[in-house]
Order: structure tokens, then sequence, then C-alpha cells
């Protein structure tokens, strides 16, 4: 008889208060993390030269943005707004009347920024912001006709992705700005 | 009336609770795995700017931070444009060169995210890109907000 009340004695131990001991775990895991997407404009510096010098671009394959300490910007030795560069720039790199003034072809145009060392940040990244809107348009458009679907539908490292890249390389040039 | 009254009281209300533990712990390795834990003390203000035409960084172990902005001084003050990698202020630009490098040996496919306030001169980027440009760090992101 007394044996059989021990074994019914089973030990265990509570297990009401884990859901609160989870609970005050979670509470600081929210409190403490900090979601935040790491986003931005991508850009790949050209390497130091090894005192060779740069193969020459012919004139009408360079597109010459002068961004001075004002936010002004020229355009090719013309004063422009910001908001008609991309447009000017989708023109220059597609060229599709073979103006001769514009680039040869896309492979060949290259956008040049240059600023002044006093040229504020968020201008500078604007204009930046421009010329990738630029890039990201041709793009579009281009996937749109050879393959039904927006630039950004497509995978990541395909061959119809690189095949677009290809079509439309990303050629920007950051210039050194001048001592101001 | 009195019988059904009292068959209605007779049946169990409450909702089962056995097993919130379970759904909490679930939350609880969900934001444990997702959580980074701030790295660094921001010795430097920074307002970001902001782009539309701007990507992602998937992979954030590649990612190595460069702060330029504003120094924070005490009471509030800002101070002169500084630079800050990890959690040390850079007096001499020129060491960033040995800096990045050596984070890149330690990671070749090293992006460095630079975020930098929106009111700063372009000119100190330039020493920065210059230095990175020697260090072979050639990827880099500039840090932006979504336009809305």
């Amino acid at each position: 008889m007394l044996d059989k009340q021990q074994r019914r004695e089973e030990p265990e131990i509570n297990g009401s208060s884990l859901a609160d001991i989870a609970f005050l775990l979670l509470i600081f895991f929210l409190v403490v993390t900090t979601i935040d997407v790491d986003a931005g404009i991508g850009l790949v510096l050209p390497p130091i030269p090894d005192d060779i010098e740069p193969p020459p671009v012919r004139e009408r394959n360079l597109l010459n943005i002068l961004v001075n300490a004002q936010g002004m910007v020229l355009l090719d030795e013309e004063p422009a707004a910001i908001s008609e560069v991309r447009q000017r720039i989708i023109d220059f790199v597609d060229n599709p009347n073979n103006d001769p003034n514009l680039s040869e072809s896309p492979d060949d145009a290259i956008v040049s920024i240059k600023t002044d060392r006093r040229t504020p940040y968020n201008v500078y990244i604007d204009m930046l912001d421009e010329v990738m809107g630029a890039y990201n348009e041709l793009r579009n458009t281009a996937s749109q006709n050879r393959f039904g679907v927006p630039y950004s539908a497509l995978e990541d490292d395909s061959v119809q992705q690189e095949e677009i890249r290809d079509m439309y390389p990303k050629r920007i040039s950051i210039a050194e700005p001048d001592e101001g | 009336m009195g019988r059904f009254k009292k068959k209605q009281a007779k049946t169990k209300q409450g909702v089962p609770t056995s097993a919130m533990p379970d759904v909490v712990f679930m939350l609880l390795i969900f934001f444990m795995v997702t959580t980074v834990l701030r790295e660094v003390e921001l010795q430097v203000q920074i307002e970001y700017t902001r782009a539309e035409n701007i990507e992602k960084i998937e992979q954030k172990r590649l990612v190595s931070y460069i702060y330029v902005g504003p120094e924070r001084l005490g009471g509030g003050n800002l101070g002169e444009t500084r630079v800050q990698i990890d959690d040390t202020l850079i007096d001499d630009l020129g060491s960033i060169r040995n800096i990045m490098y050596d984070k890149l040996m330690d990671e070749p496919r090293l992006i460095v995210s630079l975020r930098v306030d929106a009111d700063s001169e372009f000119g100190i980027i330039t020493d920065v890109q210059q230095e990175l440009r020697h260090a072979q760090t050639l990827r880099i992101n500039y840090s932006t907000l979504r336009e809305i």
C-alpha cells in the first residue's frame, strides 16, 4: 500500500511560468532589434591605375556632368536642371537616331560625374540617383521588349539578366574633384 | 427556460492556452535569429539622404561601414566633419587604407557601405574613396533611405 502511493508521486517541474519567461525574453529582443535594411546606391570604384595612360575616349562617347558647390549642374558645358538630366542621359546612351554628337553605342557611352570639393553630398547623391534611374529605365525597356517582363523581374545572375546588363553596361566615371 | 440556461453554463468557456509557450518560443527564436545587436557606438551625427534607385544588400556579413558626419560633442553640439570606422574616429585619413586592406584580407568580397551625412561636403568622401581605391576595396554602397 505504501509502496504504491510512492510510485504515484511523479516528480515534475512546474511549467506554468515558462510562458512568462519566454515572454520576457521576447520583449527584450523586440526592444533591442533594429531591423534596418541596408540599402543604397551601389558602385564599383575604378582601381588605381598603374601609370598606364587611360585609353583615349572619343568626345562623342563622353557625357560630362559637372556639379558645382552651389549644386548647379553643367551638362556637356550647358547649364541644366537636375530634373532633365535623366532624359538627357537616356537620349545620350541609347541614341536611337544615330545623332553624331551622342554616343556611338550604349556599350561605348561613358557618363562622367565631376563635382567640386564643396558640393553637398545630397546633391551628388541626387545626381547619381538620376544616372542610375536612367540606366534602370533603359534596362527596363530593353527587358520589356525582349522578354516581356521588367528588368527587376528577371532572376538574379540569370542569362537574361546578363544579356540586358551587357546591352547597357553602367559606365560611370567619378572624376576627382577640383580643389575649391 | 431554466434548464436551458443551466446547460449553457456547463460548457467550458476558456481558450486553451497550453500551446502559448510554444508560440511565444517560436516568436522568440525568430527575433533572436534576426536581431543584429548594434555593434558600434556612433560618434558622428548622420542624417541620411534619400534616393530612388537603390538596391538592397542581401549579405550583411560582407558589409563594413564607414560613417562620415559632424562629430557629436556634449550637449547636443556638433563639431567638425569626421570619419568613423568601427568604434574609433579616424584622425589621419591615410590610415583608412590599412584598416580596409586588413578587412579585405578577412573577407575578399567586402562591400563598404558609406553612411554619410546629407550635408557633408563631397571633398572628404573623395579622400575616403581614394583610400579605398588604394586598399583595393572597390565595391562600395552609398547608404540612403528610400525616397517617399
